[in-house]
């Protein structure tokens, strides 16, 4: 089978193989300038559509938690799309398969570049929130927004990884993308939003249940990492 | 039916056999009998009245959509360990999937009128609902992954990820949920539980019910992935011809 010679139990093999995959993937990402010129402008543009629907400037602030990460989840479909499309263009992760690299090197390494891409789109959409909605964070609250922001970025990038591999060069990707891996990322839209609510002074959710969201979309992270590095070889394998 | 035999060599046209036959024979009487039972022998529910009926119907399509999702599941998960029978389990993951989304969709209905009737609202946000709704939509995007015409064995594979996926996304989503709700204030209708007092009879034409529609499942299972092994077979064998056709032409050109 391919790649059993690099066990996935070396933890350190692993992580430089996942790292160059990424630092590809970035380099890709930053001479193509995707995330900025149609990412980024995307999800702000879905900011202030949602502060337009809804019409109401206390209803967006009581909002803002629940709308910064729909709109991330959103943007996590556009931003997963073009992660596989540069790879099933021309092949090119059947060429890194072929050269016996693991396939959950290959999801570590394709998570962590969508991880770094998603975290400086929440930066952007949670400026936004303060620029826009009129959401204040201080003190004590940043660590738990700054942590809330890590886990529930790491969740969407190994979900989106893994769904982005599931529908990799099928044809009508785009639509399928949103329908199979939405209902999957419900409970971390559900989790980061109370946290991140909790972040920005809501009365309605205190600190300390906001750092319990927070352990709940660690172990979402958990899970889905293993689910995606053990599943990644079947759904990678070709054919021809 | 023999016709067609000839057609496909090896295999008979029908997808009925003498057990299928037992099987809808068995689940058309006891259905009829729940459908008499339920409507007429039954008693109306001291506090919910003649909507506790539609229990009969709701808790066996719930029931079949589990069943329906577990055994996909575990075709999936044979399809994907077992390489050289790969696509024999994966048309059972598939036909599973197929009638879990009907019958899911029919737990849903159900439950919803019997909501309007009891809460007076069609949906609660309640936790056994949210998840039965994100797990509906879930096997509506793995059907739609099945529907794909592309390699057959990359589709087995792909599809059966998704649900072994699925399987791992309802504890996690149904934990969000439970923990999502127990934040905010209790609904406030009437007897969100819905738990009614069950007398000997009405438990047992709910589990004559359950049974009816697990041979209805049965039935509908073993009928449709023989029906998508039949089209399957049709696939190469019209394959086959075309080549075989396309030979002969070529070969009559040349003479």
């Amino acid at each position: 089978m391919r790649g059993e010679r690099c066990g996935i139990d070396d933890w350190r093999g692993t992580m430089n193989v996942a790292l160059l995959i990424a630092r590809k993937d970035l380099q890709i990402e930053w001479r193509t300038r995707m995330l900025l010129a149609r990412v980024v402008p995307f999800a702000l543009l879905v900011m202030v559509l949602f502060a337009v629907a809804l019409d109401s400037e206390p209803l967006v602030l009581r909002a803002a938690a629940g709308l910064v990460w729909l709109a991330m989840l959103f943007s996590t479909m556009l931003v997963v799309q073009r992660a596989f499309d540069i790879e099933t263009a021309d092949a090119a992760i059947d060429t890194l398969l072929a050269c016996a690299v693991h396939p959950a090197r290959v999801f570590f390494g394709k998570a962590i570049s969508l991880f770094v891409q998603l975290f400086v789109l929440a930066v952007v959409l949670v400026t936004a929130a303060v620029v826009l909605y009129g959401v204040t964070v201080s003190g004590s609250r940043v660590v738990l927004l700054v942590t809330v922001v890590i886990s529930a970025t790491s969740g969407l990038a190994l979900v989106g990884t893994l769904y982005g591999a599931v529908v990799a060069n099928m044809n009508g990707r785009d639509s399928l993308l949103p329908l199979l891996a939405l209902p999957v990322l419900a409970p971390l839209l559900i989790g980061a939003s109370r946290a991140t609510e909790a972040a920005f002074g809501s009365q309605t959710i205190d600190m300390a249940n906001g750092w319990a969201w927070v352990g709940l979309l660690g172990v979402y992270g958990v899970v889905f990492g293993a689910a995606g590095s053990a599943a990644f070889s079947p759904l990678t394998e070709s054919d021809s | 039916m023999h016709t067609e035999t000839t057609a496909v060599p090896g295999t008979s046209a029908g997808t009925g056999t003498q057990t299928t036959r037992v099987i809808g024979v068995l689940a058309l009487i006891i259905t009829s009998f729940v459908v008499v039972s339920a409507f007429f022998l039954t008693p109306a529910d001291s506090v919910q009245g003649d909507s506790v009926r539609i229990m009969y119907a709701h808790v066996p399509t719930a029931w079949v959509a589990y069943l329906a999702f577990i055994t996909t599941a575990v075709a999936s998960g044979f399809s994907l360990a077992r390489r050289h029978r790969t696509l024999g389990f994966d048309r059972v993951a598939g036909a599973s999937g197929e009638v879990g989304v009907l019958f899911m969709a029919m737990t849903l209905l159900t439950g919803s009128l019997w909501g309007r009737l009891t809460w007076g609202t069609f949906w609660q946000w309640d936790p056994r609902l949210t998840t039965t709704l994100f797990l509906f939509v879930t096997y509506v995007g793995y059907l739609a992954v099945r529907r794909i015409d592309t390699d057959p064995h990359q589709r087995a594979r792909r599809s059966a990820v998704i649900a072994l996926l699925a399987v791992l996304e309802i504890p996690l989503v149904h934990f969000s949920v439970v923990l999502w709700r127990s934040l905010h204030q209790e609904a406030s209708v009437l007897n969100p539980d819905g738990d009614v007092r069950l007398d000997d009879f009405m438990l047992f034409t709910l589990f004559a019910g359950v049974a009816a529609f697990t041979l209805i499942f049965a039935w509908l299972v073993i009928h449709r992935q023989r029906l998508t092994a039949l089209s399957d077979i049709r696939q190469t064998v019209g394959l086959d011809a075309a080549i075989a056709a396309r030979r002969s032409e070529t070969s009559g050109v040349v003479k």
